[in-house]
């Protein structure tokens, strides 16, 4: 027998594979760049649909840049897995030695660095097209970056459990958005409330908290739904 | 039908198999399938299309979990190749090896150089797999055999899509495997043409010869 090569540690397979899903994206800008664009799309439709008077918009921005980008996450969660699921790399990743649970936390870290940083980053230009007062902005990068974190893992539960089905797009809204909502009303209330003068930072806590759930438990279900989806 | 299979090189078993029942689609496709596999031993899963060779060996691999019967003991890491070449078309052939999903090992460029040029792919090492046909791919996928340090190979129709002097090497490969002490369970409907003693499972019947 050759001598025995030690598998790699967990924490180098995770960062390996956060490289690796960090390249594919890089060689394909556009997948990183169709959540931006929706993201400037939607937020070009709303003075339309609402009336230009800077006023009104500025009392909708909150909720507004909030809704969109919990869609654009939506819009993008369905191709976490899918890739990997056809080619067959899913069911190798599902033998490898390491810890599913954790390797897993590679692939929602490389989503989330792809879509919620670059987003939350390139926000404040969003939130000066419909007026929001440029007191609010550093709240809402805050709470983006946070809350976009939860959703991505989340939104990974819904990935792992409906990658092995050709159409999953619609069942993953239907199975993940009752758990986008609470992030959702706490995020635009942070953001409201740093508008209205008043200090967002409970409302930022209380996402911080839902990022520690998520990040706890979420791994273990998308460990299970991977397993799950690749048996049958 | 219970089947054994005569004891090979000797040492503890890779992997035992006791009881396994597997029933799809309302048919039963194995039953009181017993058997292991020893270090040193090539075992062949034969079987017309259908016969649930595929199944069997995800059950091996751990892959399928539920509606089977029986137990399955892994006692060794093992490596499975699948239908499925796990090959990104978007990273070079040199990019998929070192960040393999499988997680076995670190492998050093040069390991990764040699396992490619044993797989005829040397000069491709840094092309995108975008330009490799599918033959290829198989080939960088193949090319985690030399890699491998795992005792236990499952693979299923290694042979798919690789052309005759690919198939020689591979039966070269799979005798040295064997001769290390590791070994080799694959399907596959050609005849091996190999040095060693080969083993064969024959779902159809459901005996081990």
């Amino acid at each position: 027998m050759k001598e025995q090569a030690a598998a790699p540690g967990t924490l180098g397979f995770c960062l390996a594979l956060l490289r690796r899903q960090l390249t594919l994206a890089a060689r394909r800008p556009i997948e990183i760049g169709n959540p931006l664009l929706f993201f400037m799309m939607v937020v070009a439709l709303f003075p339309l649909g609402l009336g230009p008077s800077p006023e009104k918009l500025a009392g909708f921005a909150p909720g507004i840049l909030w809704i969109i980008a919990l869609l654009s996450n939506l819009l993008t969660s369905d191709t976490v897995f899918r890739s990997d699921f056809e080619d067959g790399s899913l069911e190798q990743l599902l033998l490898a030695p390491q810890p599913l649970f954790l390797s897993v936390l590679a692939y929602i870290a490389a989503h989330w660095l792809i879509t919620g940083l670059l987003l939350a980053l390139v926000s404040p230009v969003f939130a000066l097209m419909i007026n929001l007062p440029a007191v609010a902005i550093g709240t809402l990068v805050a709470s983006l970056l946070l809350g976009t974190a939860v959703l991505s893992l989340v939104g990974g539960i819904g990935a792992a459990l409906t990658v092995g089905l050709k159409r999953g797009g619609m069942l993953i809204s239907l199975l993940i958005l009752p758990f986008y909502m609470p992030v959702l009303i706490f995020g635009s209330a942070a953001v409201q409330n740093a508008v209205l003068g008043v200090p967002p930072g409970p409302y930022l806590a209380i996402i911080a908290a839902m990022l520690c759930l998520a990040v706890a438990l979420a791994p273990l279900a998308i460990a299970a739904g991977l397993r799950i989806s690749v048996d049958a | 039908m219970p089947a054994q299979v005569p004891a090979g090189t000797g040492g503890e078993a890779l992997l035992a198999v006791h009881d396994l029942c597997l029933e799809r689609g309302g048919r039963e496709l194995f039953r009181d399938l017993c058997f292991e596999v020893l270090p040193g031993s090539l075992l062949q899963v034969e079987g017309a299309n259908g016969a649930g060779k595929t199944s069997l060996l995800r059950i091996l691999a751990g892959l399928s979990r539920y509606g089977f019967t029986g137990r399955v003991e892994r006692r060794a890491p093992l490596l499975y190749i699948g239908h499925l070449p796990a090959v990104k078309a978007l990273l070079t052939p040199r990019e998929n090896l070192a960040w393999h999903v499988a997680g076995e090992a670190v492998h050093s460029n040069d390991e990764i150089e040699r396992a490619l040029a044993k797989v005829g792919l040397y000069g491709y090492e840094d092309v995108s797999s975008h330009a490799l046909s599918a033959g290829q791919h198989r080939r960088v996928n193949l090319a985690r055999l030399y890699l491998s340090h795992s005792p236990l190979w499952l693979l299923d129709e290694p042979f798919t899509a690789i052309d005759k002097g690919g198939v020689a090497e591979l039966e070269n490969l799979l005798v040295e495997q064997v001769q290390r002490g590791g070994a080799v369970v694959l399907t596959s409907h050609q005849q091996l043409r190999v040095a060693c003693q080969v083993q064969a499972l024959s779902l159809t019947e459901g005996l081990v010869a």
